[in-house]
C-alpha cells in the first residue's frame, strides 16, 4: 500500500520533468546566435581592396561589377553577383542567365533566419522597377552556377548571357576575386 | 474488502504513471543521446569519423586541445567555400601560436562528400582544416551531438540541396563549448576569440 503510493508520489514529478525536458527545442535555432551582419564583412579592414567596375548596358538597364569568387578545388557551384540598374521609365524583369561554365544556371535566394542557412531557387523571375537597383550580393540574391564545369582560378573571367524580359539579351563577364573576396575587383585576402 | 479496492485503486494510478515516466525518459535519452538537453549546455560529444586526412578521426584525439567545428556541405555555393576561407584566414593569421586549433569541417551531405571530395576541397585552405564525413547515421548522431540542424531540400532533375545551421563552435580543451563564431564576422573579432581559446586551460 504504502510502496504504491510512494510509487505515484515519485512518477508525478518523473513525469512533469519528463515532458517539460522532452519539449525543449532540439534544433539548433534554439542555440545557434545570430548571424552577425553580412556588411560588417565589407567593413572588415582585413578585406579591404581596390575597386575595378565593370559595367555593361542593355537597354535602359546597367550591370554593374558582375563578381564571383575562386572555387575551392573539385567544387561543383559557384555563386556569382552583380548590380541592376534601371534607368528606364518601364519595369523589367531578369529572365534567366545562361553560361558555358555551368551546366545550369539559376537566380537563387540565401537565408538565414535562427542560424540556419537556407538557399531556394527564386519563384519568379526578379523584377528591377524603374529608378531602382537590384543587387545580387553575398548573403542574398545570388546566381547559382551548378555542375560546373570546371574551377574558377582568381583573375579568370567568366561569360555569361543575362536574358531580360524587355532588354533582351546581354553578353557580360564575370570577374573572378579570391576565394574569400567580398565583392568586384577584390583580389584574395589571405595574408 | 475496502482495503483491497483501495489497493486496486492505488495500483491502476500507479501503472500509468510509472509506465509515462519511463517512457518519458525513455524518450529523452533516445533524443539525446544520453547527453544534457539544456541549451548552451552539453553541445558536442564523442564521435569517430572519415577524415580528409586519411583514416579516421576520433574525439579522442581532441582531447587536451581547443577546437573549431562547423557543419557545411562542397555543393554550397556561399555560406560554405566563405566560412572555410575565413576560418583559414584565421587560421593562418594566428600564425605559430595557433598551430594547436583544428578546424574540423563536418559534410551534412554525406551522400555526396566523400572523403576525397573534401581532401581535394580544402587543399585550397589552411592545412589544419580537416574534412570529416562518414554514413548517414554517423552524421546524424554528430549533428545531434552539437545541436545543429539539417534537411534536404530538393531542386530541379533530382538535385537537391542542404539547409543547415552555419554555427561555428569554439570549443575548449575539455571538450565543452567555449563560444561561437559567425559567417561574416570580422577578422579581428575571430581573431580575438580564437587567442581567449587558445589561452584558456
Amino acid at each position: 500500500m504504502t510502496r504504491f503510493f510512494a510509487a505515484a508520489i515519485t512518477a508525478v514529478p518523473t513525469l512533469i520533468g519528463a515532458l517539460t525536458l522532452a519539449s525543449m527545442p532540439q534544433s539548433a535555432a534554439a542555440f545557434a546566435g545570430a548571424p552577425a551582419p553580412l556588411r560588417a564583412a565589407l567593413a572588415d579592414p582585413f578585406r579591404q581592396a581596390a575597386m575595378e567596375a565593370a559595367e555593361f548596358q542593355a537597354g535602359s538597364l546597367r550591370i554593374k561589377a558582375p563578381w564571383m569568387r575562386a572555387t575551392p578545388k573539385g567544387a561543383a557551384v559557384a555563386g556569382g553577383y552583380l548590380s541592376i540598374t534601371n534607368a528606364g521609365p518601364e519595369p523589367d524583369r531578369l529572365v534567366s542567365v545562361a553560361s558555358d561554365v555551368a551546366g545550369s544556371v539559376e537566380v537563387h535566394e540565401m537565408k538565414m533566419s535562427g542560424g540556419v542557412m537556407t538557399m531556394r531557387p527564386v519563384a519568379d523571375s526578379l523584377e528591377i522597377r524603374p529608378g531602382a537597383t537590384l543587387e545580387l550580393k553575398p548573403g542574398g540574391y545570388h546566381i547559382m552556377f551548378s555542375q560546373l564545369r570546371h574551377g574558377l582560378s582568381e583573375g579568370d573571367k567568366v561569360k555569361a548571357t543575362l536574358t531580360f524580359e524587355k532588354a533582351g539579351k546581354v553578353e557580360i563577364e564575370f570577374a573572378v576575386g579570391g576565394l574569400a573576396a567580398t565583392g568586384a575587383g577584390q583580389m584574395n585576402h589571405k595574408m | 474488502m475496502l482495503r483491497r479496492v483501495r489497493i486496486v485503486l492505488w495500483v491502476a494510478c500507479a501503472i500509468p504513471l510509472l509506465a509515462l515516466g519511463a517512457v518519458g525518459i525513455l524518450e529523452i535519452t533516445q533524443r539525446n543521446g544520453g547527453v544534457e538537453a539544456l541549451p548552451g549546455a552539453g553541445i558536442g560529444g564523442p564521435f569517430k569519423l572519415a577524415s580528409s586526412t586519411g583514416g579516421e578521426l576520433s574525439s579522442d584525439e581532441l582531447k587536451g586541445k581547443p577546437f573549431v567545428v562547423f557543419f557545411g556541405f562542397t555543393r554550397c555555393p556561399e555560406i560554405c567555400p566563405t566560412t572555410v576561407s575565413d576560418i583559414s584566414t584565421w587560421l593562418d593569421a594566428l600564425g605559430p601560436d595557433g598551430k594547436e586549433i583544428k578546424a574540423l569541417f563536418i559534410s551534412i551531405d554525406p551522400e555526396r562528400d566523400d572523403v576525397a571530395s573534401l581532401k581535394d576541397y580544402l587543399s585550397s585552405f589552411n592545412d589544419r582544416i580537416i574534412g570529416l564525413t562518414g554514413t548517414p547515421d554517423q552524421i546524424a548522431a554528430v549533428a545531434k551531438e552539437y545541436r545543429v540542424f539539417y534537411a534536404k531540400h530538393p531542386l530541379k532533375d533530382g538535385d537537391y540541396t542542404m539547409d543547415h545551421s552555419a554555427v561555428i563552435y569554439l570549443m575548449d580543451r575539455q571538450g565543452k563549448l567555449a563560444g561561437t563564431l559567425s559567417y561574416g564576422d570580422q577578422t579581428s573579432d575571430a581573431l580575438a576569440k580564437l587567442k581567449r581559446l587558445l589561452g584558456s586551460a
